[in-house]
């Protein structure tokens, strides 16, 4: 039977795990053994609901509800002095339980602390947008917004930032793959050339381990030598099959194999 | 909606109001002075910008998705391509992130090289900072002369790494080599004679010179409220009167043990963030004269030991059994950091560049997140430009020292 591959995420798995491999986990503390975190989290926690927190390698992480991440920022902005949003973006949790964990990369400057707020959303909602409270969240939304397909509501300027607008898919998705999918193999022929040119040209090479066996200005003929830019049709050449080891294939098409006899 | 097509340009969603006299201009993406593959279409009244829209992702090649599909060491390589000015200082923070998220400690002669590549990549990038934003606006010679530093500074990298560009320099728990035996000496006589020509040449050319200021002085100013508010970082920060360098603030490295400045600025214009970039230099090369003699003073060792992560030294290797299983281990399925996730800010010569990793405990980091400088501050332009007049465009894009190889990712 063929092995079960999922299909939620496509990303590269580990092949192999050691199967008393046992994952530790980062050191993590409570917010209380850090004073000045410890207050910021009481005056957001006086505001909003929060979930979960943790002091996790020198940065406080608090979970909120997505509904209140505007609420939230706002406390965050204007009582614990967090002046700078920094990041923000996604991480696609689909495949393990269908959310998506949207995460707010907070700086306060005078204090030179960092935290960071983290809620989750399932797919098909929208956060709001926090453009209000900081402009760097501009571009920052739409990128979540390109590359996961979270919307942001209220947000001034909804539009795809690093794909193309007409782009189909959301790359940062894990059932995504590496090098994009049916769609992304034809958008530039049918983008330059028209979807008639389909035939013509083919889709897009997106293997960069192919190699074109008679194109001799990329690439060398196996076995000989030809000139730079020679034809194929030259002399004593012709277009060969290309020929694997036959100590690994067995070709079934033969019939008088040994495993065949064998099996029948 | 108008349908695209070669005749009529096609801007979706952007309004442009026809009948009064504002025009519609494409600056870039193939513009010389768009810092690489910026378009930005401009709608102009008269020769006065009146909404600035920035395009980006023409050099998109999808660095986050790729460093899912990697294990944390191959994933080095490609970092060189993001801020493809300074390499190393991308090399270092991706580095630093997963050593935090491993919890290793760097060996002392790792950290002193490590932060003298550190700065010698700013000196490289601040140099061609000044090189191509003099050359952008119309100040030809000193683009020759910073461009002339910045390859005895390039020589120097190649000699420690081989690779003048995309340097890798860095390495997951420490450094690959030592430096070559005259590499000091020659450090100490490019510093001697960085530090002259800055002095004598570059400032003699800008620093008083008429057109010069004219160009600069109250061109794009940027307040501290929408500095802050448009997470910008480095010296668009501090050039608004915000003292805050990760390097002081948020020590990393040997940063606290050394003895430097933070120049800030609080003219928030060009020319103060001009000479936040000259005194930045200058204060590099004092960084590198302090770590000079600290080199003398380490023990040989360049990687950290931490054999379920990092692999052992190459004589290791090579004579312990173990060790080769171990390296063998971690080449073909590669570590495994514990489950959680980290962001490290570092203070690249742009701005503030962190790496936001999660990891499932999985050779694959789950997901990874560059925040690079430039990405914000491009964001910054469609406010910034507004009001400004045509030939000031190509200033504010030079002062914000953008690097598309970081905006697009």
């Amino acid at each position: 039977m063929r092995k079960y591959v999922p299909k939620g995420n496509v990303q590269k798995q580990s092949y192999y795990t050691d199967r008393f491999h046992v994952v530790p986990t980062t050191p993590r503390e409570e917010v209380s053994t850090d004073a000045v975190y410890a207050e910021q989290l009481e005056k957001l926690s006086a505001k909003v609901e929060v979930i979960s927190s943790r002091i996790e390698l020198n940065c406080m992480v608090v979970e909120v509800n997505h509904v209140d991440n505007f609420k939230a920022l706002e406390v965050l902005k204007e009582e614990c002095g967090y002046a700078m949003l920094s990041e923000m973006s996604a991480v696609d949790y689909l495949a393990k339980d269908g959310n998506f964990e949207v995460f707010y990369q907070m700086l306060n400057l005078k204090e030179a602390k960092r935290m960071r707020l983290v809620m989750r959303i399932e797919q098909g909602l929208a956060v709001e947008s926090v453009v209000p409270l900081y402009n760097s969240a501009n571009f920052a939304e739409r990128e979540m917004f390109d590359m996961f397909g979270i919307v942001s509501n209220n947000h001034p300027f909804m539009k795809r930032i690093l794909m193309p607008d007409d782009w189909e898919g959301n790359p940062l998705l894990k059932t995504y793959p590496l090098h994009g999918d049916e769609f992304a193999s034809w958008y530039e022929v049918d983008k330059i050339f028209g979807k008639d040119a389909r035939e013509a040209i083919g889709p897009e090479n997106r293997d960069e381990a192919k190699i074109e066996r008679y194109d001799s200005k990329r690439f060398s003929r196996v076995g000989y030598e030809v000139p730079f830019g020679a034809e194929l049709n030259a002399e004593n050449e012709s277009k060969t099959e290309i020929e694997y080891s036959k100590t690994f294939l067995v070709d079934y098409n033969k019939g008088d194999t040994k495993q065949l006899k064998e099996r029948k | 909606m108008q349908q695209p097509n070669k005749l009529s340009p096609f801007f979706e969603n952007l309004n442009f109001e026809r009948d009064d006299n504002t025009m519609v201009i494409n600056f870039g993406p193939q513009h010389p002075s768009a810092h690489g593959q910026l378009r930005l279409v401009l709608e102009l009244d008269g020769e006065q910008v009146v909404k600035a829209y920035p395009d980006i992702g023409y050099l998109h090649r999808g660095i986050e998705k790729m460093a899912e599909n990697m294990t944390y060491n191959e994933f080095l390589p490609t970092t060189d391509r993001l801020d493809y000015i300074a390499s190393t200082s991308n090399n270092y923070a991706y580095a630093l992130s997963v050593e935090t998220l491993l919890g290793i400690e760097v060996p002392r002669r790792a950290k002193v090289i490590r932060t003298m590549l550190l700065e010698l990549n700013r000196l490289i990038s601040h140099l061609f900072f000044i090189a191509t934003h003099a050359l952008d606006v119309g100040a030809m010679s000193v683009f020759l002369y910073a461009f002339r530093e910045r390859e005895f500074a390039m020589d120097l990298m190649e000699d420690y790494c081989g690779a003048r560009l995309t340097h890798s320099a860095v390495r997951i728990g420490g450094v690959p080599l030592d430096i070559p035996s005259d590499w000091l000496a020659n450090m100490e006589k490019f510093c001697a004679n960085l530090e002259y020509e800055l002095e004598h040449t570059y400032n003699a050319l800008l620093q008083e010179n008429r057109i010069w200021k004219m160009r600069l002085e109250n061109v794009g100013v940027l307040s501290p409220e929408d500095a802050l508010s448009w997470g910008c970082s480095g010296p668009m920060l501090r050039g608004s009167g915000i003292a805050y360098d990760i390097r002081k603030e948020e020590p990393y490295e040997l940063y606290s043990e050394l003895d430097f400045d933070i120049p800030v600025s609080d003219l928030n214009d060009s020319y103060g963030r001009y000479r936040l970039y000259m005194a930045e230099m200058t204060e590099s090369i004092k960084i590198i004269r302090q770590l000079m003699p600290m080199y003398g003073e380490t023990e040989p060792q360049l990687m950290a030991h931490a054999p379920q992560y990092i692999s052992a030294p190459k004589e290791e290797i090579m004579t312990q059994n173990y060790a080769l299983m171990q390296h063998f281990v971690l080449v073909t399925q590669g570590m495994r950091p514990p489950k959680g996730e980290v962001y490290v800010p570092t203070e690249s010569p742009k701005g503030e560049l962190g790496f936001y990793i999660k990891s499932e405990g999985e050779p694959y980091a789950y997901r990874l997140k560059c925040r690079a400088p430039s990405f914000f501050h491009t964001g910054l332009l469609q406010q910034m430009l507004v009001g400004v007049y045509i030939a000031d465009v190509v200033t504010i894009i030079g002062t914000t020292n953008i690097v598309f190889g970081e905006v697009d990712r």
